[in-house]
């Protein structure tokens, strides 16, 4: 095994930020290897060569029958078993928008009692009634077990589904709170939670949740993207901060955006 | 024994689909609805047992934790239940989904002939909603009976134990394929033909056609195959070929222009050879960067030393116009396998829009098929899907409003691609294919879809249109076709890649067989959707997501294994030749058998009369208006016009970040709502390098002269782009022309000659344009026929002409989007600097618009004057001068320093009498005038000087300075203070006709 982990991100069926979900692995150090659904199942491609595995963003089979489900279907059909045995090596998973929405489906998440089978949460259509395209605040759980988030507070990122409101009945939403499986929740521009407002909480997600973990915190997904913050010029108001920084003489030659500390922090609980 | 599974929300979920209707339903029809619940239906038509059907439902179409399902009709209240599901042959998107899962589940294959279907049933409930109100909601909201069917049950009427009972939309034909053969013993029987099978053949062709058929040893090589009089196979390839939509003949006709002021006359022999052809040849030897053009499906430009980005436009206004959603999706879908289609192949990193239709708010008397509110729906979520759904951003676009487009709605889309320079030590941009190479066609499979969809395009839209070609795009086919190409190709499996657009099979393997000169074909290895289809209809059919390769017969395991692994479905249906024949097969008999070299030669060129009456001849002058009074109130209702104000809600519907490529978005600014001048995007992910692009639409300009609304709206395009900080050096346009039909006819179209001087007149500014920007032309392609037959409140019919439209697209290199600028004012304290002259010219403006006026005085662009000054601004921008940066479009200065404020949520303190100007003495000239080439730009302090010493030499001023309190104050030309508004007020104005959507 080489020192950097070795990332696997599904594409195929109509997934579609796998190119910049690898980028963003690579760029935090990972090795990351694009490919395709069917070439897990057919055993080209094995699962036990990968540390992290990444369920990325896009309408698989076109989000028709709930967004992720078939999907969902067929690995849980097909690779099942391996999954949960991927999950038992005490490997790591993340799951971004289609992504979460598979492992919601698949029973991955909320893995509440160590029950990596049972659907219990779901991420529903949008309060709004349409697909929407914005950049959210997003407060992070300091108590979280998440791999993923250690050590970060606060982070901007873009959401883009149609599908993206948290729902769970109260006893479930309860326990993800006890537990601290709740990673990331959709704020206002000050910290404070959205306490649903639209369009800070853009999708109308029950306790403002656009992020959970399972209780290892090694299984995280979140409907916002954080490949697609991979450099400074995503962030809608780079062009604003980049005059005011140069106007107090602040220069800096990371060109990369905060998005890469989620990816950074998968990173680094291998080394 | 079909099955039925209905699906629902559990109850305390909020059904947003059905709040949508209900909010719709009040807003466009004024009718009360206080809950509407969506129930979805799946209905299998397949011999599975109750257990695996129950399976199916539970496992794949119940969500457990927010839905409930039923295989008897749910039980949820309604006053009015409305179903609605598609017609037989329409593409079912999720039913072809719910078989993959079906099979995948209960590992199992469907038969041939069974299937899955979906539909709805909304359930209304409101207190006095009467049927005629459902029926409005069924007919006007949620369907259109080209595609789909409808029912609607009253409580009453409802069998709580049948519910819609089972309605299967299976295709069945039964029908015997067979070639017909058309007799040619006169011009007259051949016109005759044309007119009965909708081949839209023109007049002029028909002799050359049959002069063909009739020669002695085409006669005597027909005998050996059996063949004799020409085959409807064959008539309809001639057709397709011959069609305005695949052969341009429009802008290949010569053109008699009669200028009727000076008298002068000339002859213009082939619009696109001497306006387009020659000026990006000669653009081409002098750019270095400019790889391929004029002859690919898109044209191709270096982005750096390792990578080709591609780009090319077109529209699809016909079916749009007859069924918004499904002909935006497929026109957006469609326009994605261009670059997929172009050189080798190349993956796709952004689409863009432009929407033109009628008011949204029309209450006159025409009565348009869809009205305008419906259709820009229909339209926009269309294309909302075809892109996101093909994981490509669409961080671009435009929407217009005009009575023109009443008519016809013309939906524009755009798309770019990027590919590797080489692939496998070879030129990723040039193909070919030789005798012995397989042809494949893959993707999707052939129906009856969209037959005669191009010679439809080619005609004006009347209430006899046939409506079947209009299809529904499949986005998630395609992808999958998409991710599988690019990984062939990579390999360096594929020779060969076209795209099956219009005209099908007819058109990509008739104009892929001029590669090796030959191809010989055999139509029963086509796949198809049902049995039944003729061989013609296979031939011609525009089945959507389809693409045709050639591939080393070498390379046919491994290129077949690949598409099995990505679920592609890849078909060899021939062999290419040198025979210089197209010889077309059906289960071993000849059905087409002709020379390729036919539709290069021998037809004759399309004439036009083309007589230009300039505008101050047609009765044009300037309104005569006196100084307003109140600028507050007329900035406030200028910024809340409909071609000015806020599209937020369209947007932010479309995914702009997909890929991670974003560097300037379509809204940015403080509040992140205000439009920007153009996106950029870094599509090549470890690289700083991005690609700027920007569209202009100015079509009212034409009501005075389409030369300046040429110009201008070129200028447009150009202006946009170096605004984010483009490079004035590195810049490809795309052409896309729509225009009413220009063929003089006394009856039908008694202004044919002015509406084609227009088109010359437009395409000689597109040259002198071009060349002096130094903007070759990489893409561009025309749609005539802008018209439609509208009938009125007595059952007559109007025709209505949309104003000639050029959509013109820039893209461009930059090198580093870490100096990309926003529009949008920064930091108070920073001087505004008006760069550019603000004339008296408001004819066709929005402010004359507004009160009711065309005007004479077009905006004229100075082209080398501008030029110079572009230079200068990129140049400002390299230096890092400028804070921010926004051109002076639809509006005029007044409209845009109100959206630098807004952009900002600063103020702005303007003084008018600054403003560079010529031959202007009033405030509301300088704030409405369109003056072409004119930039608001905000400068630090600091940068002050030496932006002015740049800038010397120029026309530009400082004009006022941006303020910490968040108001727009314009100061007059006598020092008055015209109007004092503040940002919350504009944004008020600018957000309030469209604040209700989303």
């Amino acid at each position: 095994m080489s020192t950097k982990p070795n990332v696997l991100v599904l594409t195929g069926f109509g997934l579609n930020c796998d190119h910049e979900t690898a980028y963003a692995f690579a760029l935090a150090g990972a090795e990351a290897k694009r490919a395709h659904i069917n070439a897990l199942i057919a055993g080209e491609v094995r699962l036990d060569d990968f540390q992290i595995l990444a369920f990325g963003g896009g309408f698989s089979w076109g989000d028709d029958h709930g967004a992720g489900v078939i999907q969902a279907l067929r690995l849980k059909t097909n690779i099942g078993d391996r999954l949960l045995d991927f999950v038992a090596a005490q490997k790591l998973i993340i799951g971004i928008c289609n992504g979460f929405q598979t492992l919601v489906n698949l029973g991955l998440l909320p893995g509440i009692d160590g029950d990596y089978t049972r659907r219990s949460v779901a991420l529903t259509y949008n309060d709004c009634g349409n697909f929407r395209d914005q950049w959210v605040c997003l407060k992070i759980h300091p108590e979280s077990a998440c791999v993923f988030t250690k050590d970060m507070q606060t982070l901007e990122l873009p959401v883009r589904h149609g599908e993206g409101k948290f729902y769970a009945e109260s006893e479930t939403l309860k326990t993800l709170t006890d537990n601290h499986q709740v990673v990331l929740q959709y704020a206002m521009p000050d910290g404070q939670l959205a306490d649903g407002a639209f369009p800070h909480n853009p999708n109308g997600s029950l306790a403002d949740i656009a992020g959970i973990c399972d209780p290892t915190g090694r299984i995280f997904g979140l409907m916002p993207h954080p490949e697609a913050y991979n450099h400074f010029t995503n962030h809608p108001d780079w062009t604003r901060q980049l005059e005011k920084q140069n106007r107090a003489g602040i220069s800096t030659n990371d060109r990369r955006g905060d998005g890469i500390r989620i990816f950074e922090n998968a990173v680094a609980y291998f080394s | 024994m079909p099955q039925r599974i209905e699906i629902t929300l559990k109850e305390q979920l909020l059904d947003a689909e059905g709040q949508a209707l209900r909010l719709k339903a009040k807003n466009y029809f004024d009718i009360d609805l206080h809950q509407v619940r969506t129930v979805h239906i799946v209905t299998i038509d397949a011999d599975l047992t109750a257990d695996q059907v129950e399976r199916a439902r539970t496992e794949i179409f119940t969500n457990p934790v927010t839905q409930v399902s039923s295989l008897q009709p749910l039980d949820v209240d309604f006053d009015w239940t409305i179903w609605v599901g598609f017609r037989p042959g329409v593409r079912d998107n999720p039913g072809a989904t719910a078989v993959e899962a079906v099979e995948d589940l209960l590992r199992l294959r469907l038969k041939p002939g069974q299937a899955v279907y979906t539909s709805r049933r909304y359930c209304l409930k409101g207190d006095g909603v009467t049927r005629q109100d459902a029926e409005i909601i069924a007919g006007q909201l949620l369907a259109n009976d080209i595609i789909q069917q409808w029912a609607v049950f009253d409580r009453n009427q409802w069998d709580p134990a049948i519910g819609i009972g089972f309605v299967i939309p299976k295709v069945m034909l039964d029908h015997q394929p067979e070639v017909t053969t058309l007799s040619i013993d006169s011009d007259e029987t051949l016109t005759r033909l044309s007119d009965q099978r909708s081949l839209s053949l023109n007049p002029r062709d028909i002799p050359t056609i049959r002069s063909y058929f009739l020669k002695p040893d085409v006669q005597r090589q027909r005998r050996q195959l059996s063949l004799s009089d020409p085959t409807d196979v064959e008539l309809e390839y001639i057709s397709q070929a011959r069609s305005d939509h695949c052969n341009h003949n429009t802008f290949g006709g010569r053109f008699h222009y009669r200028d009727l002021e000076t008298g002068k006359t000339e002859t213009i022999d082939s619009l696109f050879k001497t306006f387009i052809e020659g000026p990006t040849l000669a653009l081409k030897a002098q750019k270095p960067w400019v790889v391929s053009v004029l002859w690919d499906n898109a044209g191709v430009g270096r982005f750096d030393a390792d990578h080709h980005y591609v780009i090319t436009g077109e529209t699809h206004n016909s079916p749009s116009n007859m069924e918004a959603y499904g002909g935006a999706i497929t026109g957006i879908v469609g326009i994605y396998r261009d670059p997929m289609g172009t050189g080798r192949g190349s993956k796709l990193i952004m689409g863009s829009y432009g929407y033109c239709v009628g008011p949204r708010d029309y209450s006159g008397d025409l009565k348009p098929r869809l009205h305008p509110r419906r259709l820009l729906d229909g339209v926009i979520e269309g294309v909302r899907d075809g892109g996101n759904k093909s994981g490509i951003p669409t961080p671009f676009g435009q929407v217009m409003f005009h009575p023109g487009y009443l008519g016809k709605c013309l939906v524009f889309v755009t798309a770019l691609g990027i590919m590797p320079a080489m692939i496998n030590g070879e030129p990723s941009d040039q193909k070919t294919i030789l005798p012995g190479d397989l042809a494949i066609m893959l993707g999707g499979r052939v129906g009856k879809d969209g037959i005669h969809g191009v010679t439809a395009s080619s005609a004006s839209f009347s209430e006899h249109t046939p409506a079947g070609h209009v299809q529904i795009g499949d986005p998630y086919t395609q992808k999958k076709m998409h991710d599988f190409l690019l990984e062939a190709r990579d390999e360096g499996l594929i020779r060969f890649i076209t795209d099956n657009g219009g005209g099908g099979l007819s058109s990509s393997i008739g104009e892929s067989a001029l590669f090796s000169n030959g191809c010989d074909i055999q139509l029963e290895k086509v796949p198809l959707k049902y049995d039944g289809l003729d061989q013609w209809e296979i031939w011609i059919s525009e089945s959507q997501e389809r693409m045709t390769v050639a591939i080393d017969p070498a390379h046919l395991d491994r290129f077949m294994a690949l598409s099995r692994q990505h679920a592609v479905e890849s078909s060899v249906i021939g062999t290419y030749t040198d025979t210089g024949k197209l010889h077309i097969t059906y289960n071993g008999a000849t059905c087409a058998y002709i020379d390729l070299d036919l539709l290069t030669s021998a037809f004759p060129q399309w004439e036009f009369e083309a007589v230009w009456r300039p505008p101050a001849l047609r009765g044009l002058t300037e309104p005569v208006l006196g100084v307003p009074e109140d600028y507050a109130s007329l900035v406030l209702d200028m910024l809340g016009r409909p071609n000015i104000c806020s599209k937020e809600w369209v947007c932010r519907q479309y995914d702009h970040e997909v890929q991670g490529t974003s560097v300037i978005k379509p809204l940015v600014g403080a509040g992140r709502d205000v439009p920007s001048d153009a996106a950029v995007i870094r599509p090549v992910l470890s690289s700083q390098q991005g690609l700027v692009f920007s569209q202009a639409l100015i079509p009212m300009v034409s009501a005075i002269d389409a030369y300046h609304m040429t110009a201008c709206t070129i200028d447009e395009a150009v202006r946009r782009a170096i605004a984010v900080g483009g490079d004035p050096d590195h810049l490809g346009g795309v052409d896309n022309f729509c225009w009413p039909t220009i063929q003089y006819d006394p009856l039908k179209n008694p202004d044919g000659k002015h509406k084609a001087a227009q088109l010359v007149r437009s395409c000689r500014a597109l040259k002198t344009m071009c060349l002096a920007y130094g903007i070759p032309l990489l893409s561009g392609k025309d749609s005539m026929y802008v018209d439609g037959h509208l009938p009125g409140r007595y059952g007559e019919t109007h025709k209505v002409s949309a104003l000639e439209t050029l959509q013109f697209s820039v893209a461009g290199v930059i090198q580093d989007v870490g100096q990309c600028l926003s529009m949008d004012a920064k930091v108070p304290g920073d001087r505004i600097w008006v760069v550019g002259v603000t004339k008296n010219e408001l004819g066709g403006s929005e402010y004359y618009e507004h009160l009711g006026h065309v005007g004479l005085n077009a905006p004229i662009v100075d082209p080398d004057t501008f030029a110079a000054c572009y230079r200068t601004m990129a140049k400002a921008v390299k230096k890092g001068l400028l804070a921010s940066c926004h051109g002076v479009y639809r509006g005029g200065l007044a409209v845009h320093l109100g959206l630098v404020a807004m952009g900002g949520e600063l103020g702005l303190a303007v003084d008018l009498s600054r403003v560079p100007s010529e031959g202007v003495d009033r405030d509301d000239t300088l704030l409405f005038s369109e003056s072409p080439g004119r930039f608001i730009v905000t400068v630090a302090p600091d940068n002050q000087d030496v932006f002015e010493r740049l800038f010397a030499g120029h026309p530009a001023a400082c004009v006022g300075e941006v303020t910490e309190g968040p108001q727009l104050k314009i100061t007059g030309i006598d020092g008055r203070c015209l109007a004092a508004l503040t940002v919350e007020r504009m944004k008020s104005a600018w957000k309030g006709p469209f604040e209700d959507l989303i």
